[in-house]
């Protein structure tokens, strides 16, 4: 396949940025989305050119890290995959493809196709956590039977790997998709109980103080989440907190 | 200087107690004036951070990445295991702890697996009190699983994607601990150098790898835990950032590099496709639990299949090779890693590989999908149940227990693993090789520890599966935060470390003067041209199988490469921004040099084991004919290689191994 690419670059994050176009060539339909981009990139540096930083690191879809905005979609036009399982089958021979980082005033750009995502560990940090200690004296782990249903629940919140795709995709840039699956990974379990309110009223805090806009219910986020992070979080999300209030 | 392994006295049950009971401790008003650097925040640095922090101690935490839960334990699919007998099978401490020795093929360290054994039942309960969300049957316990190279079910899982949820508990007994100030997370910072003063590791040289400013970090002791050095091949499983840089560094400054040539082959990865490919992505093994290995008993129906003139659901079941059941019928297809892997080159190096390249094997759940499908016709009360019902029925329980990892193969591949069997390879994975610790997980710098995969002490020349994160959480959460508080102990009155000394000037003069290089030569050839060439040197000579004459040329190839590079790499852009190339120039230099000394410490070790199959050293008869031939008369020690500049020039020095509590025999999974 021969395709133009149509990039956003941008040196750092004070500098403004533009749309340049690029041309590859024999691009194969079995590769990946970003083993193109890597052609690209090789091709860059040998004609003496700055190759195109973006984010990638596992590039088996679970580490979080890829992002990019392909053809106005997060991830590109495949269901269920983040952009380093995206694969060149998806397109054509002589299309012309657009990528452009995340967009959200809560994640800067830090260089081309690269934001800043720190906003989303903050929020962790204000209570992301059960509050155990890691000493290693803790029950036995079957003295807590879990329901299977409430266990796979869990599992099924805590399967969103912080890429921000919700974010970049949702047109009030809101954070709730990503917030409410972690609230709910640990709203759904006996573990951490005592501190659900106070958690809960934390993370939404400091959600708030980031910048994320707020959810409308437009279910666009749920889309285009690669790991089918469902909507029933957020509605999770907000009754957790209105207990808390209520408390 | 001479290799002391501290493995405390006594008999091995009681060894770890007994150490815990007599070391020095640190009174919780002095931790606050200690500092520790851990570089590395996967599973065990993430482990080892919170749990220092928790202790009282000032923590630095360094990653590359732009959050600890982008570690590559993240990909890590199958599970955890722990001897915690829920299942009443029959195992125990010692089974965990004899199966793992067995399994790495007698060369790991007795002292260090037993206690990993004993702490492994803790691990679950920490990980289930953070809440991380294990797999449970219908009574509401913990599930598990069966994995390789063992008879017992003691892995715990958390569906396809238990590293992901162990790594995401520890983060967030990291995050309790960001949150109260007790760990500084230096995000998106690489370690270049450690900086040692009196002998003593006191800290890091460290590059902010978005504004490029190199910055100097002290403390009172270096935790190095960066995992391993598998993309040395260029093409592994290992996240494209995984690098040796923190390992080597440390050894180009004193740490002893041992067993540098035992990386474990995983049997189960997505062939290769072609030459553009930037990584390999790995099929967990657990899916051999369900899933039967074969190729064509016919080469001329393996020759159809490679040319797309035959289809695998159309060869009858009679003309089929499961061979691995029919090598091993004790084990089958649950025969440790480096023994499917062997079998699998072997069937394709014979040719009867089944993708157009030949390298490939099918893993086929037709069977196990009829097996479930009929069991559950029978719990749902249906009479007489069509082939469609019973393949529906089977493909619901397959797809409730390995769902993503079939999803994951389809979209690379393009194919549906439900209803044509799956394509795998053996690809690189792990390394069981690494940085030389004692007992208490110090590097033979005084202060420097070493931990989860970036050491070497507990695998062996082969890991057993699901026992990577067992190790990483067992090093982090219990054995460090005992180990380093003896250490610590006696810095109690040193006070502060200052970092504007002499030995941080020349480190840091050190750092930059490399970078400055890269900026500024006028090379011709990108940092992976090099990368690439060592890879296939690496991956052809230095592999699956290997022998004295290819081990000698591997060495002299490496060397002209990496003379090459220095001469011809080219670097874009510049050294005060964010350039992920010149991030890369730097690991690949270094790759460069551990290459050489991988295949120096292959070519030493005359003898198989593990997934290292040296061709001179097979079995010619008796019951193991053809099978790997380990030398426990002249290579029963680890390697360890002390640096004297040229790789060529390490000096070996060797641990010799005890089996006190096992006998020495030869591993037999028939």
């Amino acid at each position: 396949m021969n395709l133009t690419l149509r990039i956003w670059r941008q040196k750092d994050s004070n500098a403004k940025g533009q749309m340049v176009d690029y041309k590859v060539t024999d691009i194969s339909e079995h590769m990946s989305f970003l083993e193109m981009m890597d052609v690209l990139n090789e091709q860059l540096v040998n004609s003496g050119e700055e190759p195109v930083a973006f984010d990638h690191d596992c590039r088996e879809g679970i580490c979080g890290m890829c992002s990019l905005y392909i053809n106005g979609e997060a991830h590109g036009p495949d269901r269920g995959v983040t952009t380093c399982q995206l694969h060149m089958r998806m397109f054509k021979d002589g299309d012309t493809i657009t990528i452009e980082p995340w967009r959200a005033a809560a994640f800067p750009v830090i260089k081309d196709l690269i934001v800043d995502r720190m906003a989303f560990e903050r929020i962790q940090h204000a209570g992301g956590y059960i509050s155990v200690n890691t000493s290693g004296n803790t029950q036995d782990a079957n003295s807590l039977p879990i329901s299977k249903i409430a266990a796979d629940e869990a599992m099924d919140a805590a399967t969103c790997i912080g890429c921000g795709a919700c974010v970049a995709t949702c047109k009030n840039s809101s954070a709730m998709l990503f917030v409410g699956a972690k609230v709910s990974q640990y709203a759904l379990l006996p573990q951490g109980q005592v501190e659900a309110a106070e958690r809960v009223k934390n993370m939404v805090a400091q959600m708030d103080l980031e910048g994320f806009g707020n959810c409308t219910n437009t279910g666009a986020c749920e889309v285009e989440c690669p790991k089918g992070i469902s909507l029933d979080n957020i509605a999770r999300m907000n009754r957790e907190l209105m207990k808390a209030a209520l408390k | 200087m001479a290799l002391d392994s501290k493995i405390p006295k006594g008999p091995l049950k009681d060894k770890w107690t007994d150490y815990k009971n007599h070391i020095n401790l640190v009174n919780p008003a002095n931790k606050r004036n200690i500092d520790i650097i851990v570089v590395g925040t996967g599973l065990a640095g993430g482990s080892a951070s919170a749990t220092l922090a928790e202790l009282g101690y000032n923590v630095k935490a360094f990653a590359y990445q732009d959050s600890p839960r982008r570690a590559h334990s993240i990909a890590a699919q199958g599970g955890i295991n722990a001897a915690k007998n829920y299942q009443g099978d029959g195992d125990s401490n010692y089974r965990l702890f004899y199966d793992t020795v067995k399994g790495g093929d007698y060369r790991s360290r007795e002292a260090n697996v037993y206690r990993l054994a004993e702490v492994s039942g803790n691990i679950i309960d920490q990980c289930v009190a953070q809440g991380v969300p294990f797999a449970r049957d219908y009574g509401g316990l913990l599930d598990n699983r069966s994995f390789g190279g063992v008879l017992v079910s003691r892995t715990f899982y958390a569906k396809g994607q238990t590293g992901q949820q162990l790594l995401l508990g520890a983060y967030s007994a990291m995050n309790r601990q960001i949150a109260r100030g007790k760990i500084e997370m230096f995000n998106r910072h690489e370690m270049l150098d450690v900086v040692k003063i009196d002998g003593k590791a006191r800290g890091i040289i460290a590059r902010n790898l978005i504004t490029g400013e190199i910055e100097r970090h002290s403390a009172h002791a270096v935790v190095i835990a960066t995992g391993g050095y598998g993309n040395v091949y260029f093409l592994s499983t290992n996240a494209m950032g995984s690098n040796a840089t923190a390992a080597w560094k440390i050894h180009k400054k004193g740490a002893y590099f041992a067993n540098p040539c035992y990386t474990q082959i995983h049997p189960t990865c997505i062939p290769r496709s072609g030459d553009y490919q930037s990584k390999l992505t790995l099929m967990s093994e657990s899916l051999r639990n369900d899933g039967r290995i074969w190729v064509p008993a016919k080469l001329e129906d393996a020759k159809a299949i490679q040319q797309g003139k035959l289809k695998p659901t159309e060869i009858a079941e009679a003309d089929r090779d499961y061979y691995l059941e029919r090598r091993y019928p004790a084990f089958g297809n649950l025969v440790p890693r480096d023994v499917a892997s062997r079998a699998a080159k072997e069937r394709c190096d014979a040719g009867y590989g089944v993708n157009a390249t030949g390298e490939a094997v099918y893993l086929d759940f037709a069977s196990a999908i009829e097996r479930y499908g009929k069991e559950q016709a029978k719990i749902h009360n249906i009479a007489n149940p069509s082939a469609e019902k019973i393949y529906e029925l089977g493909q619901a329980i397959v797809e409730a227990k390995y769902g993503n990892l079939f999803q994951m193969y389809e979209k690379i591949v393009d194919q549906n693993p439900y209803k044509t069997p799956m394509m795998i390879y053996p690809a690189t994975h792990y390394t069981m090789g690494g940085v030389w610790v004692d007992y208490n997980l110090m590097t033979t710098v005084e202060g420097l520890y070493c931990i989860g995969e970036a050491n070497f002490s507990d695998h062996g020349a082969n890991r057993l599966g699901a026992s990577a994160l067992m190790q990483g959480l067992a090093d982090g959460y219990f054995v460090l935060p005992y180990t380093i508080g003896d250490y610590l102990s006696h810095d109690i009155r040193t006070g502060k470390i200052p970092t504007d000394t002499p030995e941080f000037d020349a480190v840091e003069k050190e750092v930059k003067d490399r970078i400055d290089f890269f900026i500024n030569n006028k090379g011709t050839k990108s940092v992976d041209y090099f990368h690439k060439k060592l890879g296939k040197v690496m991956w052809d000579k230095v592999g699956m199988s290997r022998n004295a004459q290819g081990l000698t040329e591997a060495m002299a190839e490496i060397k002209a490469i990496r003379e090459e590079f220095w001469k011809e790499v080219k670097v874009p852009g510049n050294a005060n921004e964010l350039n992920p190339e010149l991030e890369k120039a730097g690991r690949v230099a270094d790759f460069l040099e551990l290459g050489e000394l991988f295949a120096k410490d292959a070519l030493n070790r005359a003898e198989s084991c593990g997934g290292h199959f040296r061709e001179e050293s097979v079995e010619l008869d008796g019951e193991q004919e053809g099978e790997a031939k380990r030398d426990d008369v002249n290579y029963a020690y680890v390697a360890a290689w002390e640096y004297k500049g040229e790789p060529a020039d390490a000096v070996l020095h060797k641990e010799e191994l005890e089996f006190k509590d096992i006998e020495l025999k030869q591993r037999s999974y028939k």
